[in-house]
């Protein structure tokens, strides 16, 4: 075994107290990282799954219709009116290519065209704002999981079928299998059967939201082959912007990443994100300090003996390195116990924080990749943390030390 | 000088002040030469700068004016770095109190010195630590804790310490000091079996008479300076 090795494990074994008390501080530390880690990722990771379990990560849609001037009858340029164009859905031209080009661009996963647009549900005297969306299950599949928000029939959009949500059968008071019209601007309008019934956990998309074939809306919104969207899926849900940008240089088209729709959840996620790599920045802040003042300590109470060991030909470089290895030992061992303390936060919190029917609330995500990060930057602070105690100790006058020892 | 019989240890008029504003001269112009295998003793009042000369001529601080060679080599102007290999490889120590390192073994104590020059441990080692202890009659002791040795014990661990590394002068500062007179003699008689046997030589500080007595050659120091200088034949 390596002299300095051998020196430094049994300095650590020699003083049970400390090293034990010094690895639980590392311990609580670490653990509270892979804890507030675990928590923080499931969570935005459930929140993005939310949101995104109904939207894709990037819309492709037409250049907006430039806003036309209007000079005023009569008059010179005084003042101009600018008007944007009357609302309506408008088609991507060519849109077979520009999928088949997405389909090929790097980082893209899947893409689907849509056909998305305003209309009302109409029964009796009643009518409620819809945003009917026009699919293709085959393509709509590889963006969005939406088979799985299913809680009643199944997603059938042949011919006049309707997939609602279950608030919206709540408002009409209809149930699977029941009729309702849907109006469009124009006078276009068709009755419809619910043949599924999704729950997005979301009251506005369980209201608003409907899903119909893509030719049912192609011939609602007055755009008969034409779709109004291609929705694209990409490999890295945080890689959307990047990826939406990409689009937009090889299409000319408009496409916008569920960053840029969602700019307040994004900025809740940042946020939520800086405040816990702050918290983490502190913890290991305080577990460097934690290993530095006990490596500070025992280079004190070991001056005698570090003298002892210089006197008796052992070089300077070698007792710098007995205390790095010490730092190293207590980072890795504590990481050790961090680790497993925050496995049993974690799991502990996944087992107390319950939806009201039992499922877990979010997943807790526990990765290797987590514990090898956190031994890692463990191990890397005991290193650190031993730099200061680690060159007192080298700089020890043997002579003084053994006569004042 | 490669013909002629080269003295351990010579000092040339050391002087080794202490303090910067308020400076004291602790030694006054040594000159002393130790011959390879002599056996000698330090003796003098308390404060009269035997440790500090110790000190000097073990490579463990430096002289403010003089010269010091060890085997013949000027250790002056020698980097820290390698003073400390010479003291690893030419010199033994031992010290009065607190001699030993708590956390280890007997056995483990004797042979740090081998193990920190060679960066490792090897069966080797703990054979010739073993040999040692067994010399100085502790071999049943070889795993205890030092801690768990009486004073006389943890002296002799002390002593196969510092002989583990076959060096050419032991440096003893007080070896006996916290020791009962039949401790003393043990250890003084353990001394020079070795010196006799292995021609190692030894520079002895002590303050008692009846350790002075088992040295052939006696020096004693006044206040940093060598007062007498006698050899008893
Ligand atoms: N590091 C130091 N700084 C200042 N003064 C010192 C230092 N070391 C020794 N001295 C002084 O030098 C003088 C000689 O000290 P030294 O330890 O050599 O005496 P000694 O002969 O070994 O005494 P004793 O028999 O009591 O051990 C003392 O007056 C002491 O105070
Ligand atoms: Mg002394």
């Amino acid at each position: 075994m390596p002299f300095e090795l051998f020196v430094a494990v049994r300095y650590l074994r020699d003083q049970p107290f400390q090293t034990g008390l010094i690895l639980s501080g590392i311990g609580v530390g670490v653990g509270v990282i892979i804890f507030l880690s675990a928590l923080i990722t499931g969570l935005q990771v459930s929140i993005i799954d939310r949101t995104l379990g109904s939207q894709a990560q990037v819309f492709v849609r037409p250049i907006e219709e430039a806003p036309r001037i209007h000079p005023p009858r009569g008059a010179e340029l005084l003042a101009t009116t600018v008007e944007r164009p009357p609302q309506r859905v408008r088609s991507i031209d060519g849109w077979q290519e520009v999928e088949a080009l997405l389909l090929r661009s790097p980082g893209v996963t899947g893409a689907a065209p849509t056909v998305t647009g305003p209309a009302f549900a109409v029964r009796g005297l009643g009518s409620i704002a819809l945003s009917v969306r026009g699919i293709e299950l085959e393509s709509y599949r590889s963006i969005v999981d939406v088979e799985s928000r299913l809680v009643e029939g199944n997603f059938d959009l042949a011919g006049f079928n309707v997939v609602v949500g279950t608030e919206l059968v709540r408002q009409l008071g209809v149930s699977l299998g029941g009729r309702v019209r849907i109006q469009a601007a124009g006078d276009r309008g068709g009755v419809y059967t619910i043949s599924g019934i999704f729950d997005y956990n979301s009251v506005t998309l369980n209201e608003s939201l409907v899903f119909i074939s893509l030719r049912g809306a192609q011939t609602l919104f007055g755009i008969p082959g034409g779709v109004s969207a291609i929705e694209v899926k990409g490999r890295d849900v945080f890689e959307a912007e990047a990826l939406a940008e990409q689009i937009r240089d090889r299409t000319g088209l408009v496409a916008e990443s569920w960053m840029e729709q969602n700019g307040d959840l994004l900025t809740g996620l940042r946020s939520q994100s800086m405040s816990s790599i702050m918290i983490q920045v502190f913890v290991i802040l305080a577990v460097a300090l934690g290993i530095a003042s006990v490596l500070a300590v025992s280079v004190a109470q070991k001056a005698r003996e570090i003298g002892i060991l210089r006197a008796t030909g052992t070089p300077s470089g070698s007792v710098t390195r007995i205390f790095f290895i010490q730092g190293g030992i207590l980072g890795g061992l504590g990481s050790l116990f961090g680790i497993a303390l925050g496995i049993v936060l974690a799991l502990f919190f996944a087992s107390v924080a319950r939806n009201p029917d039992g499922s877990a609330t979010f997943p807790v995500a526990l990765t290797p990749l987590l514990y090898g990060r956190s031994a890692l930057i463990a191990i890397g602070v005991g290193l650190l943390a031993a730099v200061l105690p680690a060159r007192e100790a080298s700089r020890l006058d043997p002579a003084t030390a053994i006569r004042n020892g | 000088m490669a013909d002629h019989p080269v003295a351990v240890l010579q000092a040339w008029d050391i002087r080794k002040t202490y303090g910067e504003r308020v400076v004291t001269e602790v030694l006054k112009g040594i000159d002393f030469e130790l011959a390879s295998r002599e056996f000698c003793a330090l003796t003098g009042p308390s404060g009269c700068g035997k440790t500090t000369f110790l000190n000097l001529a073990g490579l463990l601080d430096r002289q403010t004016e003089g010269r010091i060679l060890l085997d013949g080599e000027d250790v002056g102007p020698l980097s820290d770095e390698e003073r400390t290999t010479l003291r690893g490889t030419k010199l033994g120590f031992v010290f009065q109190f607190h001699h030993l390192l708590p956390a280890f073994t007997a056995l483990e104590n004797v042979m740090m010195p081998l193990v920190a020059r060679h960066g490792r441990k090897t069966p080797a080692m703990s054979d010739k630590a073993s040999y040692l202890l067994d010399e100085v009659g502790l071999a049943d002791r070889e795993r205890y804790k030092v801690t768990d040795l009486s004073g006389g014990q943890q002296q002799r661990v002390a002593i196969a310490r510092a002989l583990v590394v076959d060096p050419m002068l032991v440096l003893a500062d007080e070896p006996t000091g916290n020791l009962d007179t039949e401790s003393s003699a043990q250890v003084m008689e353990l001394l020079k079996a070795f010196n006799e046997r292995a021609g190692t030589a030894f520079l002895i500080v002590t303050h008692e008479e009846s350790i002075a007595a088992h040295c052939r050659r006696v020096v004693h120091m006044v206040d940093g300076v060598i007062d007498s200088d006698r050899v008893v034949v």
